[in-house]
């Protein structure tokens, strides 16, 4: 498809790029580097890299990443926190769930720089500085709410904003707001019992 | 995933011009157009994954919440739906959930929780379809991504597809709820493009497949969906959403109605009806809205406007029993509708 041995993306040239009004960082790093090369085959290339920063629970990661690069992979493989899990890494199955901004969304379907300018919380950012477990990570434990252990950061990601948005009013509700996240070892009562448990020692804290 | 130029925009006019930069010829397939618009990405990066849209431009269009677009308004001229606005925040709005319950319930009922805070509502409504054959790019025969090349699903796996608005070319089923609550509720779409703005009913926004599966909506290449617009209506409130799938949650329709009643008593004034999980663009049964003016909703009116509705019906294979489950659909929600305390 794409004459990617010079760097080309088809037919958008770089005078047409530099008359555009857009404004972000990125946008300008990109802007940048189109106004260094001054040959005249010159274009965007979508083989550069962004560079980037992430806040990811509380610390700035300064990255420099392949554009497709979703944000679950940017934190698995590049800051190196595994903890979030890939699942199906098409935005079935919850496994990949983090928080952005305090709410819930699917890492695998971001991509990194969709997450620029953004607080990301993952499984690795709950436990307290000490090192206290989450009342929902600890309530989890308490109620066998795993087996094989794959979905639970997901499962625990979303059930804390499935308590912090309000949904975790009935077993129902609860079921209803946690149906994002599949768990093939049907630890689903436990995990209702577990969001129960967490939900009044999340008001404690 | 084939490389992409990312690039972000802080209003229409400039998303506009940066999506132009990269040009696709007329009558390119919709899903292969080089140049995208990104809100949520719940849909375009999943494609992207699988290789069905390969964007050599991608234009990041989430700042655009920092404008009109990220707003919601309701007032006496109706409500106001920005299309960035996440399908989360539509979904749990009191304004909406009180004058619009349709609209709430259709969002609500959608995707997870997840997805709700990822998608915009203007992504939601251009969602594609999810047949197998057009999400598998294995298979060559997908008349939606090359056109000519056949459908597979004909004689295929089809038990999700069409039975209503389909062709011999597509059966692909519209996949979303959101448009089924808008269409009944004679929204409008504002878009922005490259020729300016202009105001569409939501009716004209989708394409019936045809002859040409592959142009999948009245949008021109640069088109932006910047908001939609319900009017004021005497039914609103007396709307609901019923969605029957395969399973309770976090599930497409197998077959689904939204509905509308301005009723007199026990008589309808006023009837407002879409249907989504069996046809191939979001619904409108206007046929079955015009059975019901000025009658009382017994057992026969309802099952007659449930077979105006699907009189046109042509199920294909595995998916003929949408036929039964659609008209039934239909029923309960009419009578729960006209049950509700408003």
């Amino acid at each position: 498809m794409h004459d990617t041995s010079s760097g080309g993306a088809g037919g958008f040239s770089r005078r047409n790029f530099l008359t555009t009004t857009m404004a972000s960082t990125m946008t300008l790093s990109l802007l940048d580097k189109a106004r260094g090369d001054d040959s005249a085959a010159a274009r965007v290339s979508p083989r550069q890299p962004l560079t980037l920063s992430l806040n990811v629970n509380g610390q700035e990661r300064r990255l420099a990443l392949d554009v497709r690069t979703s944000l679950l992979d940017a934190l698995r493989e590049h800051v190196g926190l595994t903890g979030t899990k890939k699942g199906c890494d098409h935005g079935q199955c919850g496994a990949c769930t983090v928080l952005m901004d305090g709410k819930r969304v699917l890492s695998c379907l971001t991509l990194a720089a969709m997450a620029q300018g953004h607080e990301i919380t993952t499984i690795e950012g709950l436990a307290g500085p000490d090192g206290a477990l989450h009342p929902m990570q600890q309530a989890f434990i308490d109620h066998d709410a795993f087996q094989c252990g794959y979905c639970t950061p997901g499962q625990i990601m979303s059930a804390v904003a499935c308590v912090t948005e309000g949904h975790a009013e009935s077993d129902a509700e609860i079921r209803e707001y946690m149906s994002g996240n599949l768990c093939r070892c049907a630890c689903y009562p436990n995990i209702v019992d577990a969001v129960k448990d967490a939900k009044p020692k999340m008001k404690e804290t | 995933m084939h490389p992409f130029v990312y690039a972000r925009a802080t209003s229409a006019q400039g998303a506009v011009e940066t999506h132009h930069l990269a040009e696709t010829p007329r009558d390119t397939a919709s899903v292969r157009a080089r140049s995208q618009y990104l809100a949520g990405g719940t849909t375009l990066v999943d494609l992207m994954r699988l290789d069905v849209m390969q964007p050599e431009l991608v234009t990041d269009i989430n700042a655009l919440d920092e404008t009109p677009s990220g707003e919601i308004d309701f007032g006496s001229r109706g409500l106001w739906l920005g299309a960035l606005v996440k399908m989360s925040q539509a979904a749990d709005h009191a304004d909406v959930v009180e004058n619009y319950p349709v609209i709430a319930q259709s969002l609500y009922l959608a995707a997870s929780p997840q997805l709700r805070n990822m998608a915009s509502l203007g992504g939601n409504v251009l969602q594609r379809t999810r047949c197998t054959y057009f999400r598998d790019m294995s298979y060559a025969a997908c008349n939606k991504r090359s056109p000519g090349s056949g459908c597979a699903a004909m004689d295929g796996v089809n038990r999700n597809h069409a039975i209503l608005g389909a062709s011999d070319r597509c059966i692909a089923t519209y996949p979303g709820d959101f448009a089924q609550a808008l269409i009944a509720l004679d929204a409008v779409v504002d878009v922005a493009g490259p020729s300016g703005s202009r105001t569409i009913p939501f009716s004209n926004l989708h394409r019936r497949p045809g002859e040409t599966p592959h142009i999948e909506t009245a949008l021109q290449p640069g088109d932006l969906i910047t908001a939609f617009v319900v009017p004021p209506a005497p039914w609103a409130k007396r709307s609901k959403y019923l969605k029957v799938r395969d399973r309770e949650s976090y599930e497409f329709a197998l077959a689904s109605a939204a509905v509308a009643l301005d009723m007199d008593g026990d008589t309808v004034r006023q009837a407002r009806i879409a249907l989504g999980g069996i046809a191939t663009v979001p619904w409108r049964a206007r046929e079955a809205e015009a059975a019901l003016r000025g009658q009382t909703l017994g057992d026969d009116t309802l099952n007659a406007a449930a077979e105006k509705a699907f009189a046109g019906a042509s199920p294909r294979g595995e998916n003929a029993f949408k036929v039964d489950l659609g008209k039934r659909t239909l029923v309960r929600a009419l009578r729960e509708t006209a049950a509700m305390t408003i």
